[in-house]
């Protein structure tokens, strides 16, 4: 069994365009929440949202390549070329057909359907553009990333709704593990922002019209964010032997499923992937500095969340540092698991916790150390970070300081 | 008024899979096994009968001074919704 090492990251996010910026955007602890205005709001009861602002295609992809790159591929582009750069790995050397590319999603490109769907009943226009489809299919942002460097392993993208992306970084890390690949680019990408996609998650009646307040007293519910993280695996061998940069260790991944309830979170799914996840990574509940909640806002996910970790951690519960940095970044959904692994990651090497912004107040049933407010100057070596999706998949990844 | 109460006794009969004369204003929708979806089902069923939006967050006890305790609550909460609909309308 290799030992599995991140020796590249790329983020594109509410909190930063890099992962420069995303880290220092972390550390000051500010929230990228406020007024959506990528989209018309009109018509939508939910007036607020975590975009990446000032974004234009035009700077990062040639005119004639956007009719195939729905917003979630842009994403995912931007952040595998980051990560990639970051490796210094070259995949046309011969590498490209030993690399697997794993990436999550929840849904894929709802903008392009969502225009696509307008011409059609609103416009009454007769026809769709020819590559709608390749534009908005699920598995477009993993391709396109397979394209442009040349990686010829295995590629394939992952959906489980919230744990997309954590699903996607624990199958890549297993096949890095196993000997199956040398290298793997993996993470998640989702772009939420249509009028279609708001109208859903409204009906839902899930959505916070304040802030995302997670843990706290007063929370509302959560709020959406979009972006990409995506981050080059390899060998712990390899890595030495090419004299690269480790950023940090995958140290395990458990995943578990609840068979229950379509929306809410179940105890015993949760802690399950979080048990299975410190068994696999063969750490003790005591090992463990911080995690990385779900911590989505909704008075379901943190409550249950909380209790899992009480179930699993027991004495120590009370010693971890635990924050949902959703309250900075908005929930993600297909690309969260990976967003947050970056911010853990960065946290690790900046010798920060990144906090849970907009905390007001201490809500009985959520006890915990939640890191309120500001980030905390602290040495984290080994932290999980959790995904609890609808429809009841969870999966948690581990991992530790290079 | 009279229209109102029976209409919506009967759209949450319906939610609960129960027979309506079973459900009254005292009825509580915690007792007509009603989970979080069906909730949601429900009111979506209430806005989409009266053409009203009922402000309702799951994650709040209240939502905007509406409580979903008991059915008529569900009646009082339509009914002044349904009289604001037609204020807004004439």
């Amino acid at each position: 069994m290799n030992r599995v090492v991140v020796t590249g990251l790329g983020v594109i996010a509410p909190l930063g365009k890099n992962t420069v910026e995303f880290s220092a955007s972390l550390r000051a602890g500010k929230s990228a929440i406020g007024p959506i205005s990528i989209i018309e709001t009109e018509g939508l009861i939910t007036k607020i949202g975590a975009q990446v602002l000032d974004f234009d295609p035009l700077a990062h992809f040639e005119e004639n390549k956007l009719p195939l790159y729905d917003r979630c591929t842009q994403f995912a582009l931007v952040a595998a070329r980051e990560a990639i750069a970051q490796s210094k790995l070259d995949f046309r050397a011969g590498l490209g057909a030993r690399t697997a590319t794993i990436i999550g999603s929840g849904v894929g490109g709802q903008g392009t359907q969502d225009e696509n769907y307008q011409r059609l009943y609103l416009q009454g226009l007769k026809r769709c553009h020819p590559l709608t489809i390749p534009k908005l299919m699920i598995n477009a942002p993993c391709c396109h990333i397979t394209m442009e460097h040349g990686i010829t392993g295995p590629s394939f993208v992952v959906a489980s709704a919230c744990s997309s992306a954590n699903h996607a970084i624990g199958v890549a890390f297993q096949m890095v593990r196993s000997g199956m690949v040398e290298a793997a680019v993996t993470g998640g990408t989702e772009a939420v922002f249509t009028f279609g996609t708001i109208r859903g998650w409204e009906a839902l009646r899930v959505m916070a019209p304040d802030t995302c307040r997670p843990f706290s007293l007063g929370r509302k519910g959560m709020v959406l964010g979009e972006g990409a993280a995506v981050m080059v695996l390899e060998t712990y061998e390899s890595a030495q032997k090419r004299g690269a940069e480790i950023l940090a260790e995958i140290a395990g991944f458990g995943t578990t499923s609840d068979a229950s309830d379509i929306v809410m979170p179940a105890l015993e799914g949760a802690s399950g992937a979080i048990a299975a996840c410190l068994a696999d990574a063969k750490l003790a509940p005591e090992q463990v500095d911080y995690v990385n909640a779900h911590g989505t806002g909704t008075t379901a996910n943190d409550i249950t969340e909380t209790k899992a970790l009480h179930k699993i951690f027991g004495e120590h519960a009370k010693k971890l540092a635990v924050s949902s940095t959703k309250s900075m970044h908005g929930h993600t959904l297909g690309a969260a698991g990976a967003v947050e692994l970056a911010a853990t990651i960065c946290g690790m090497r900046g010798g920060f916790i990144p906090p849970t912004a907009n905390y007001a107040e201490r809500d009985p049933q959520c006890d915990l150390d939640y890191v309120p407010g500001e980030a905390r100057e602290r040495r984290v070596n080994v932290a999980i970070s959790n995904s609890f999706a609808f429809g009841g998949h969870n999966a948690v990844v581990a991992v530790k300081r290079a | 008024m009279a229209d109102v109460a029976s209409d919506v006794l009967e759209v949450i009969a319906k939610q609960a899979k129960t027979d309506p004369a079973k459900v009254t204003r005292e009825t509580e929708l915690a007792d007509l096994n009603l989970e979080s979806l069906d909730t949601i089902e429900l009111i979506f069923a209430l806005e989409e009968k009266f053409n009203i939006e009922i402000p309702y967050n799951a994650n709040e006890a209240t939502t905007a001074g509406i409580n979903f305790t008991t059915a008529g609550d569900v009646i009082d909460a339509v009914a002044k919704l349904v009289q604001e609909q037609k204020g807004s309308a004439a």
